[in-house]
């Protein structure tokens, strides 16, 4: 007989308060401000008079139950038992005595977590999924972002940038890890591979054809089976056709590479928020540490902390000192790709005589 | 078990930053279960075999849970014959609580179930926004679900279909939060758990919600459906604590780091070091407020902006959100309920005429943001445009009557009616 099945309840999203510290909830709506004892830890202050700490650690982001469960003890033991992750998969953790934080602090950084990533500091790297659990990933997010946190993990405790950066990685052009200060993405270099003799089988090839935005690809027999065909001239190796139709292989050991993206800015501090911009490629893609991206990054990072006033983010430092600047700053290559080409990309270009010398 | 050589991860637990690869390891060597140990040393064995030849070998497929068409990511392996314990090796997608609060206590419980049934391995939390309980078989996805659903978890999105949201740390710990961010996060996205679960539009809908313009969930640049704190009257400023911050930073500074960054020109600094603020053209961006956060606070009358489009490359380029409710407020039921009928004509709108794997910004790319405002009910407003039409290409004969709706809709406003009714 068979089994009979149990009906999911479709509860959707849990309600956050069940899970709140009480003084969060006491005090909902009622912060009245906030300072930074120490990079680390920021202590906010209620209409009441009530004070909450807490305190931000760094940690592998792909947790093991083992790291999950000493991160549970240590807020049990050290903490109130009430934690919250950012949107950089920071763990927080809620105390409502001043007394609890120096012991909090102690017991993470003797666990091998890392404190920090709050105000000026370079944030956790936000990434994807990768080699390890992806299915169209050029690259390995986690590695990469281990690899780079290990170098920089003295600007996550000490919060001496100009203003905060965010960086992100991104294992193709998609993009899951979003825009960023400084994004490390994969960039293809060359058009899809194809297996002829899968795509009649796997790829619904109607659907491929619309998913290109350059219009390159088109229905052809090859070798008497219905297939695909990308025209090479038109290919802009975005890797569009890839997710859809498998047999149109992209990701290249050699050719899929790493480019460098500046100035993607979410908030509307100051500036409207930005997008980030295209300043260096062709890095390649070396696992298992990724040294060439991680150069490129210290790089623009010392530019930046060197050159930037109080508060710019890197896109303000840029819409301040120019492009120009900025590349005889970085020591970074010039070049042909950098200027845009794609439609609306006339808005990119400088049409005054607003020129520094 | 014969243990998987990994050379190349193994130089992944060298460095300061705690290492993803040490966690697996300890998963193969400690855990008390077989089943564990066996899926963690063949997952290293595939990843380094990624790493030496730079390849990934996941495939997709299907598999859901019963009664349910999505919020699972199937990943079957390409080289599963030399790596057979980790050959199905699915991530469930699990809404968090509004807001990423928890206890330890119900961590504990989420990590117990996880490796019952599941590899032990867990994200908090993905790029959408999820949970991310990565690695089960076919089988045991629908034993994880069981149990965690039972104790109030749910499956998140994944395909064409509304995503999980997300909320920023907002009125529990914020002090420029201007609403209640978890409340309209479940007003939201627990409105559409259909349309969540049975992936059925013509491509992903995210909702992301910040309780001020910092927008800490990026929901302008990563959200079809963004709704952001922000107040209408003047912010609040308390005069005697700018004096005695200009005392302690000093006037150069106050200026150079903030009168002069206002982007509007608002702000200037008194003789007496008081502060004006010329709110008529305060454009609520927040760098005033984040700079001096015990002088300056949002005022009290709190609504949000709501912008929809934003999403990034793929298929037509970026796209930023843009404003199609410049304000409203959210202090009544009827308020929440005007809000989320918004977003019912938005993805119905969008079910209807997007093309398949369209986005909601590219279709308003397509047919313009006028033809989706009449789409959806909401009128025109000058908020929603950075400047005019300077293109002429345009057919104008019905001015008139467009004319005599704007000053009936001022009218309207001076009687006091809420724009977004």
């Amino acid at each position: 007989m068979a089994k009979k099945h149990r009906m999911p309840i479709e509860s959707g999203c849990p309600d956050g308060f069940q899970y709140m510290h009480p003084a969060m909830i006491r005090n909902f709506g009622q912060w009245q401000y906030h300072t930074h004892p120490r990079v680390g830890v920021l202590c906010h202050i209620a209409e009441s008079g009530d004070a909450i700490w807490t305190v931000r650690a760094g940690t592998q982001r792909i947790l093991d139950v083992f790291t999950l469960r000493k991160l549970c003890e240590i807020g049990d033991r050290y903490a109130d038992g009430h934690v919250r992750f950012t949107i950089r998969s920071n763990i927080e953790y809620m105390v409502d005595d001043e007394a609890k934080v120096e012991p909090l602090i102690e017991a993470l950084e003797s666990n091998g977590f890392v404190v920090g990533g709050t105000q000026n500091s370079v944030a956790f790297i936000s990434h994807t999924q990768g080699w390890l659990h992806c299915d169209i990933p050029g690259t390995d997010a986690s590695g990469v972002v281990k690899s780079m946190m290990d170098e920089l993990i003295d600007e996550f405790r000490n919060a001496e940038m100009p203003n905060r950066v965010h960086i992100t990685t991104s294992c193709c052009q998609i993009n899951c890890g979003g825009q960023g200060d400084i994004a490390i993405n994969i960039q293809h270099t060359k058009p899809p591979k194809i297996n002829h003799d899968l795509v009649a089988n796997v790829c619904e090839r109607p659907s491929v054809v619309a998913r290109c935005p350059v219009a390159a690809i088109r229905p052809a027999m090859v070798n008497g089976k219905p297939s695909l065909e990308v025209d090479e001239k038109k290919c802009i190796c975005c890797g569009a056709c890839y997710p859809p139709c498998p047999p149109m292989q992209i990701n290249d050991p050699e050719h899929s590479k790493l480019a460098i993206w500046v100035g993607g800015n979410h908030s509307n501090a100051r500036s409207k928020p930005s997008f980030q911009k295209l300043v260096a490629a062709g890095i390649p893609n070396n696992p298992p540490r990724w040294p060439e991206a991680t150069a490129v990054v210290k790089r623009i990072l010392r530019a930046y902390k060197e050159d930037a006033r109080d508060w710019e983010r890197i896109n303000d430092w840029i819409d301040r000192v120019g492009w120009p600047r900025f590349f005889e700053l970085t020591e970074l290559p010039f070049t042909k790709f950098h200027i845009d080409n794609w439609r609306g990309s006339r808005k990119s270009l400088n049409a005054s005589t607003h020129i520094r010398f | 078990m014969k243990k998987h050589d990994t050379p190349m991860l193994d130089q992944l637990e060298q460095g300061p930053w705690p290492s993803f690869i040490s966690g697996i390891k300890r998963l193969r060597d400690e855990h008390h279960d077989g089943r564990v140990n066996g899926v963690a040393n063949d997952l290293l064995g595939q990843l380094e075999h990624s790493y030496e030849t730079r390849r990934g070998y996941w495939k997709g497929g299907t598999v859901s849970v019963y009664g349910y068409g999505g919020g699972i990511i199937p990943r079957f392996s390409e080289v599963g014959e030399r790596f057979p314990k980790s050959r199905e090796f699915h991530t469930l997608r699990v809404q968090p609580p509004a807001g990423n609060y928890y206890t330890t206590d119900m961590l504990r419980n989420l990590a117990d179930s996880w490796e019952k049934w599941g590899s032990g391995l867990v994200t908090f939390h993905g790029q959408t926004g999820n949970i991310m309980f990565i690695g089960a078989d076919t089988e045991n996805t629908q034993h994880f679900f069981d149990e965690i659903n039972d104790y109030g978890f749910d499956l998140g999105g994944a395909g064409p279909c509304v995503r999980t949201a997300q909320s920023c740390v907002g009125s529990a710990r914020c002090e420029q939060s201007c609403c209640n961010e978890h409340k309209i996060h479940r007003s939201l996205v627990n409105n559409f758990v259909d349309d969540i679960h049975r992936p059925a539009l013509p491509y992903k809908f995210k909702f992301k919600i910040s309780g001020c313009p910092n927008d800490c969930m990026n929901s302008i640049e990563r959200a079809d459906f963004a709704v952001i704190g922000t107040w209408r009257d003047e912010m609040k400023v308390d005069q005697d604590e700018v004096k005695a911050y200009v005392a302690r930073k000093g006037r150069k500074y106050v200026i150079d780091n903030v009168v002069t960054r206002c982007p509007t020109n608002a702000l200037s600094l008194n003789d007496d070091d008081t502060l004006e603020v010329d709110d008529r053209n305060c454009v609520r961006c927040m760098h005033c407020l984040n700079v001096m956060p015990k002088c300056l606070s949002p005022g009290d009358e709190k609504g949000v902006s709501v912008l929809i489009g934003g999403k990034r490359t793929l298929k037509i380029g970026d796209l930023f959100g843009t404003v199609v409710v410049p304000f409203m407020k959210l202090d009544t039921q009827e308020d929440y309920d005007r809000l989320v009928e918004i977003a019912e004509e938005t993805i119905d709108f969008f079910a209807e005429n997007a093309l398949e794997h369209e986005r909601v910004g590219e279709m308003i790319e397509r047919i313009g943001l006028v033809n989706f405002l009449e789409g959806i009910g909401l009128e025109t407003d000058p908020n929603m445009i950075a400047h005019p039409r300077e293109s002429s290409y345009v057919r104008t004969d019905t001015w008139d009557e467009e004319a005599a709706k704007w000053f009936e809709r001022r009218q309207r406003a001076k009687n006091g009616e809420s724009e977004a009714a």
